[in-house]
C-alpha cells in the first residue's frame, strides 16, 4: 500500500510538471495570438509595406505597445492599409502622431514605430494616422545610390 | 544466372516479409484500439506503467536536454554573433527545440530507454508464457499487459518532451547570457515576441503526442509478435529501436512539412 501510494505521488508530480512545462512555454513565453492585445484599434496608410505582416509589432519608443490586426490595399488610393490595435494602456497618442516602418536590424523583421506629435487631442478606435513613412526597401535605396553616383 | 535469380527472389522476399510485417501491426493496432478506452478501467495499471516509461525516464530526457540547450546556445552565440544578431539566441533556441528538438530527441531518447524495456518485458511474458497463462485464466492479455504499457507510453512521451524543452530552452540561457553575456532581456523577450502558443508550442505538442502513439505501438506489437525464444526477444528490442527511430524521424519530416511548411 504504502510503495503504491509513493508510486501514485511521483507520477502525479510528474505528470504536473509535464503540463507545467508545456503550460509555462505556450503561455509565459509565447505571445498568444491576437487575444493577448485587448485594445483600439487605429489605421494608417503606407504607399508601400514592405515585409510588414500580421501580427508584426506596433511600437512607441522601441517597446511594444500593439500588433498589427490586417493589412489591406485601400481601392480608392492604392495604398496598403494597415488596421492596427493598440494596448488600451496607451489611449494618450496625439493624433498628429508618425507612422513608420523600420526594421529590426539590418535582416531583421519589420515594425510600425509610432512617433508620438504633439497635438491636444488623443487618437481614438478607428481613427487614422495621416503622416507615414514607407518601409525602405532595400534595391531601391541601393539603385538610388548607384544613379546618384553614376550622374557625378 | 541462378545466382542472379536467387538475388532477385531474396528482393522479393524481403519486400513482402516487409509488407506482412507492416499489415499485421495494422491488425494488431486495430486490435489494440478496442481495449485502449475498456484498459481504464483499471487506472492504477496505467499508473504503474507511466512510472515504469516515464519518471524512470527523467533524469535522462532532463540531463540529455540540458546539454542539448547548451549546445545549441554555444553554436548559437556563434552563429548569431557574426551577424550582430546575437539577441535573437533565445529565440533560435527555443524554437528550434520546441518544434523539432523537444519532441524528436526526446522520442529518440525514450525509443532507447523505456521502447525497448516495454518489448523485452512483453517478450519475455510471451517466452515464459505467462501470457497464455492469463489467457487459460480468462484474462485478456491485451486489456491487461498491453493496454496499460501503450498509454503508459503514450502519456509520458509529450510530457518528456515538453520537459526536455523545457530544461533546454533554461541550458541555453546559461550558456548563453551567464556565461557569454548576451542581454537577458532580450534572450526572454525574443522569445515571447517570436515563439506562438498555438504554432510552435501547440504544434511541437501534437508531434510529441503523435511519437508517443507510434513508439507505443512498435514497443507492444514487438514484444506482442516476438519469437519466443531468446535470440526472438533480442531480434524484438533491436527491431522496436530501430524501427521507432525511423518511424520518429520519418514521421517528423511529414508533419514539418504539413506544419510549418508553405
Amino acid at each position: 500500500m504504502n510503495v503504491q501510494r509513493g508510486v501514485e505521488l511521483v507520477v502525479g508530480l510528474f505528470v504536473l510538471a509535464g503540463i507545467a512545462a508545456l503550460m509555462v512555454m505556450a503561455l509565459q513565453w509565447s505571445n498568444f495570438g491576437p487575444s493577448r492585445v485587448a485594445g483600439y484599434e487605429i489605421t494608417a496608410r503606407f504607399d508601400n509595406v514592405g515585409g510588414l505582416s500580421v501580427q508584426s509589432p506596433v511600437k512607441l519608443a522601441g517597446l511594444t505597445i500593439g500588433r498589427v490586426d490586417s493589412i489591406e490595399i485601400h481601392p480608392e488610393t492604392f495604398q496598403a492599409e494597415v488596421r492596427m490595435v493598440i494596448d488600451d494602456k496607451y489611449d494618450n497618442l496625439p493624433t498628429d502622431s508618425f507612422a513608420n516602418i523600420y526594421t529590426a536590424g539590418l535582416l531583421g523583421a519589420q515594425y510600425v514605430e509610432i512617433s508620438p506629435g504633439g497635438a491636444l487631442e488623443s487618437l481614438e478606435d478607428g481613427d487614422r494616422i495621416t503622416m507615414t513613412q514607407s518601409a525602405i526597401i532595400l534595391e531601391s535605396v541601393v539603385s538610388k545610390f548607384l544613379f546618384d553616383k553614376a550622374k557625378e | 544466372m541462378n545466382a542472379a535469380l536467387n538475388s532477385i527472389a531474396r528482393l522479393g522476399r524481403m519486400v513482402l516479409d516487409g509488407a506482412q510485417h507492416a499489415g499485421s501491426m495494422a491488425l494488431f493496432a486495430i486490435e489494440l484500439a478496442w481495449v485502449l478506452i475498456p484498459t481504464w478501467s483499471r487506472p492504477r495499471d496505467i499508473l504503474q506503467q507511466v512510472y515504469a516509461a516515464g519518471v524512470l525516464s527523467l533524469v535522462i530526457i532532463l540531463v540529455a536536454g540540458g546539454f542539448v540547450g547548451l549546445v545549441l546556445g554555444l553554436q548559437g552565440y556563434n552563429i548569431l554573433s557574426n551577424f550582430n544578431a546575437s539577441e535573437s539566441l533565445g529565440v533560435m533556441v527555443a524554437l528550434s527545440l520546441v518544434r523539432e528538438l523537444g519532441p524528436v530527441v526526446a522520442a529518440l531518447l525514450f525509443a532507447g530507454r523505456a521502447g525497448s524495456a516495454i518489448t523485452a518485458e512483453i517478450a519475455l511474458m510471451k517466452t515464459t508464457e505467462q501470457l497464455a497463462a492469463l489467457e487459460m485464466m480468462a484474462v485478456d492479455p491485451m486489456r491487461r499487459v498491453i493496454g496499460p504499457r501503450f498509454w503508459g507510453a503514450m502519456i509520458a512521451v509529450p510530457l518528456l518532451a515538453a520537459m526536455f524543452s523545457l530544461v533546454g530552452i533554461i541550458g541555453g540561457y546559461l550558456i548563453g547570457v551567464v556565461v557569454l553575456g548576451v542581454d537577458q532581456a532580450s534572450y526572454w523577450g525574443q522569445i515571447r515576441e517570436q515563439m506562438e502558443a498555438w504554432d510552435d508550442v501547440g504544434g511541437g505538442a501534437i508531434k510529441s503526442v503523435a511519437f508517443g502513439a507510434v513508439i507505443a505501438l512498435i514497443s507492444v506489437y514487438e514484444g506482442y509478435r516476438a519469437e519466443p525464444t531468446a535470440s526472438g526477444m533480442a531480434r524484438a528490442t533491436t527491431q522496436t529501436v530501430v524501427l521507432s527511430s525511423l518511424a520518429v524521424l520519418g514521421l517528423d519530416f511529414v508533419m514539418t512539412a504539413f506544419m510549418f511548411g508553405a
